[in-house]
């Protein structure tokens, strides 16, 4: 027996090495799947999910609306209003302005996020901007719209929640900034 | 080989050392050049910290560009737990592992050679990434993107195959530490007869084939992100900036056991010896070295706790954390238990060690503290974390070295050190790491972040005092190269095989310098034992 362990040891090892290559690759897909299965991954679904039929009028959430631009994207992107009080199930559309500022066509991609945590699987979105990309022409304005409600699940403690977007320049991916000796020019 | 150096010329000469030296598949010239390596980028680690803590000796102060200080604590980082502490116990394991089991070498020998030159061709390249257009990494060690792949410069593609080398050198290492202490023992050696440092380096051989691979899977990631368009932490492209540090810390935690466990290793052995009594609880400090590296795979979170993760998550890796002190704390308590009524002397590798066990238990604490998620949402990103990682791997790992360094060089090279220049050198370092350390506790609990060129001018007092207590660290370096090269060079009195009174193992029933090839012709563990008469 330990003859045989002892033959196969240098196998073993450069096995279990190769092994644990592989399995930091393979992390990437089991963390997505976990944290999505166990709902604690903070991201919203990528899919749209039905409108909601049944409101909760025992409690009001505030719901805030927060833009960014990544990387001075020249965009102006802001919500119509900063936030609203929603009963939980109650669907509500909101809207955002996005005008691309450049003098080209540019795509963008919006990628929402959810504060606390924990409550993005609780905010259902039936229809959002942030499902496809979005082309904008040179100097184009464009009302987006997001059509969500809260899920009445959602847990008690929880009485405000921000979401977030992010829009980011998806008309050349591969683009970096310009940088010199650590600074971008 | 022996060659009658008369007949040869210089050139001949030199193609001889170089061809020892290059080419060599002995375990003691290999772990020598591991020590000369790691030694010299000590000195070159120690510069960077030392201009690092030139520019912070003042508010305001502009000795160099804040760009260059980004490049300076980066590199730091990088040079001194990538390219000096991890070679400084490689040399340790190629040296003391097959004298200690009774072993003519390490199981492959040549594979031993190249984990080594590797590491050359590492360092040559992290270095070189000063004096290459654009800057050199300037992103922290932990080289978090996006920062350190939409942002960083050019040089960084550089930094991600040195770190590839280096990973590939550990890992031949790891699994050539592992067959050998396994297969290469003298008959008889059964694994709970192994020295407890033996025991420290197959444990962390383990962990090292464990993690170091997931951390060159993420810098090929980051690789990829660079310069492949993929999006593995990249937003835009439906990947996270957050998968990058759950898998770095994933390596990043066991990695720092990984250099703690055979520092834990060199304590065991010399304690004992300058306590003239046996390691007490030889069990339980194999069960802890176990403990510990199996831990050590759930408590990575621990330095995310500030990134948003779920409650669940901080609440299971705050215990988790918390949980490894209790093997550490025993190892603490058996080390003392050591010492308790033995009878102590206090020379050079003693006095390293004994500083060990109090200040590494101190920078424990400091781990604990940081363990308690809601307090770390204060610390982290401080200069508390600072305080506490410099004192576990100044204060602990280094100093391991050091003792581990005075406590074999007599039997390395045959001849004793001056232990009045090796007291200089412990006292100076004594003060210097902690004039230099402990200060930077308070800084961070008064709310001074870490990597920043510049601070608020109330923080100028502790950090004139940490600056002071740096330098006095750096130049008292100084000394130990010199009780180095005195002993190398054959100054100062002969060493007996018996170098210490009352030290067991192997080692020491071999003469000082043991010979080139030692246990050449196989004995049992129990005629071994048997020589050496203890």
């Amino acid at each position: 027996m330990m003859q045989v362990i002892k033959k196969n040891l240098i196998p073993a090892l450069i096995l279990l090495t190769l092994s644990m290559f592989a399995f930091a690759f393979a992390l990437i897909p089991l963390y997505n799947v976990l944290c999505k299965n166990l709902g604690i991954n903070g991201k919203t679904a990528k899919r749209a999910s039905g409108k909601s039929t049944h409101i909760d009028r025992s409690r009001q959430i505030r719901v805030e609306f927060i833009t960014n631009l990544n990387k001075q994207l020249n965009w102006n992107f802001y919500p119509h209003i900063q936030h609203v009080y929603l009963h939980p199930g109650e669907n509500i559309l909101i809207y955002f302005s996005a005008k691309n500022n450049a003098n080209h066509t540019m795509t963008v991609q919006a990628i929402p996020s959810v504060s606390p945590g924990i409550a993005a699987n609780y905010l259902k979105k039936t229809e959002c901007f942030c499902f496809t990309q979005q082309t904008l022409n040179a100097k184009q304005k464009k009302e987006l719209p997001v059509l969500f409600h809260l899920d009445p699940n959602l847990p008690k403690a929880i009485h405000t929640i921000t979401l977030a977007y992010t829009l980011f320049d998806r008309s050349q991916i591969n683009r970096a900034p310009k940088t010199k000796l650590g600074f971008i020019t | 080989m022996m060659i009658d150096s008369a007949e040869l010329n210089t050139w001949q000469r030199l193609g001889h050392f170089l061809k020892r030296w290059l080419c060599s598949t002995n375990h003691k010239e290999i772990g020598t050049l591991y020590f000369l390596f790691s030694l010299i980028m000590f000195f070159v680690g120690g510069l960077f910290a030392l201009l690092i803590r030139a520019e912070l000796m003042q508010p305001g102060a502009r000795l160099f560009s804040p760009e260059l200080f980004n490049q300076m604590v980066t590199l730091h980082g990088l040079i001194m737990l990538l390219l000096v502490i991890m070679p400084a116990l490689s040399g340790f394991a190629n040296w003391l592992i097959p004298l200690m089991i009774g072993a003519p070498d390490m199981a492959m020998p040549r594979l031993n050679n190249f984990a080594f030159w590797l590491l050359p061709m590492a360092s040559s390249l992290v270095v070189c990434t000063l004096f290459l257009p654009g800057s050199a990494p300037n992103f922290g060690w932990t080289m978090y993107p996006p920062l350190s792949t939409l942002y960083a410069p050019p040089s960084t593609d550089y930094l991600i195959v040195a770190i590839h080398l280096m990973g590939i050198s550990s890992l031949i290492g790891a699994i050539n530490i592992i067959v050998t202490i396994l297969n290469l023992r003298a008959p008889g050696m059964r694994l709970m007869d192994l020295p407890v440092f033996c025991w420290s380096w197959l444990i962390t051989a383990f962990l090292l084939i464990a993690v170091m691979p997931v951390l060159a899977a993420t810098v090929t990631m980051m690789l990829l992100d660079r310069h492949a368009g993929t999006s593995f932490f990249n937003a835009a492209g439906g990947g996270d900036p957050l998968l990058y540090q759950h898998l770095f810390w994933f390596f990043g935690h066991p990695e720092v056991y990984i250099i703690i466990l055979p520092a834990f290793g060199i304590i065991s052995q010399i304690i004992p010896t300058f306590s003239r009594k046996p390691l007490f609880g030889y069990r339980f400090m194999v069960y802890a070295i176990i403990a510990i590296a199996f831990l050590s795979f759930i408590v990575w979170v621990h330095h995310m706790f500030v990134t948003g993760v779920p409650l669940a998550a901080e609440l299971f890796f705050m215990c988790t954390t918390m949980l490894i002190a209790v093997p550490t704390g025993i190892k603490v308590f058996n080390w003392i238990g050591t010492m308790y009524r033995g009878s102590l002397s206090f020379e050079t590798p003693m006095l390293f060690a004994i500083s060990f066990v109090a200040l590494f238990t101190i920078g424990g604490f400091s781990g604990v503290m940081l363990s308690v998620a809601p307090a770390d949402y204060q610390y982290q990103d401080s200069y508390f974390v600072v305080g506490h990682f410099h004192y576990v791997l100044v204060a602990g790992a280094v100093f391991s070295a050091i003792a581990g360094i005075y406590y074999w060089l007599p039997k390395m090279t045959g001849y004793k050190y001056s232990e009045r220049l090796g007291q200089l050198h412990f006292w100076l370092s004594l003060i210097g790491i902690n004039l230099a350390f402990l200060p930077m506790h308070f800084l961070g609990l008064a709310g001074m972040p870490r990597r920043i060129a510049d601070y608020s001018t109330a923080f100028t007092d502790f950090n004139q005092i940490a600056s002071l207590g740096a330098f006095i660290f750096g130049f008292a370096q100084l000394i130990f190269v010199l009780v180095i090269l005195r002993s190398i060079l054959g100054k100062g009195p002969r060493a007996h095989g018996q170098v210490w009174e009352e030290a067991q193992g192997l080692e020491w029933t071999l003469s000082s310098p043991p010979p080139l090839h030692s246990f050449v012709e196989q004995k049992t563990y129990a005629e071994l034992m048997q020589r050496a008469k203890f």
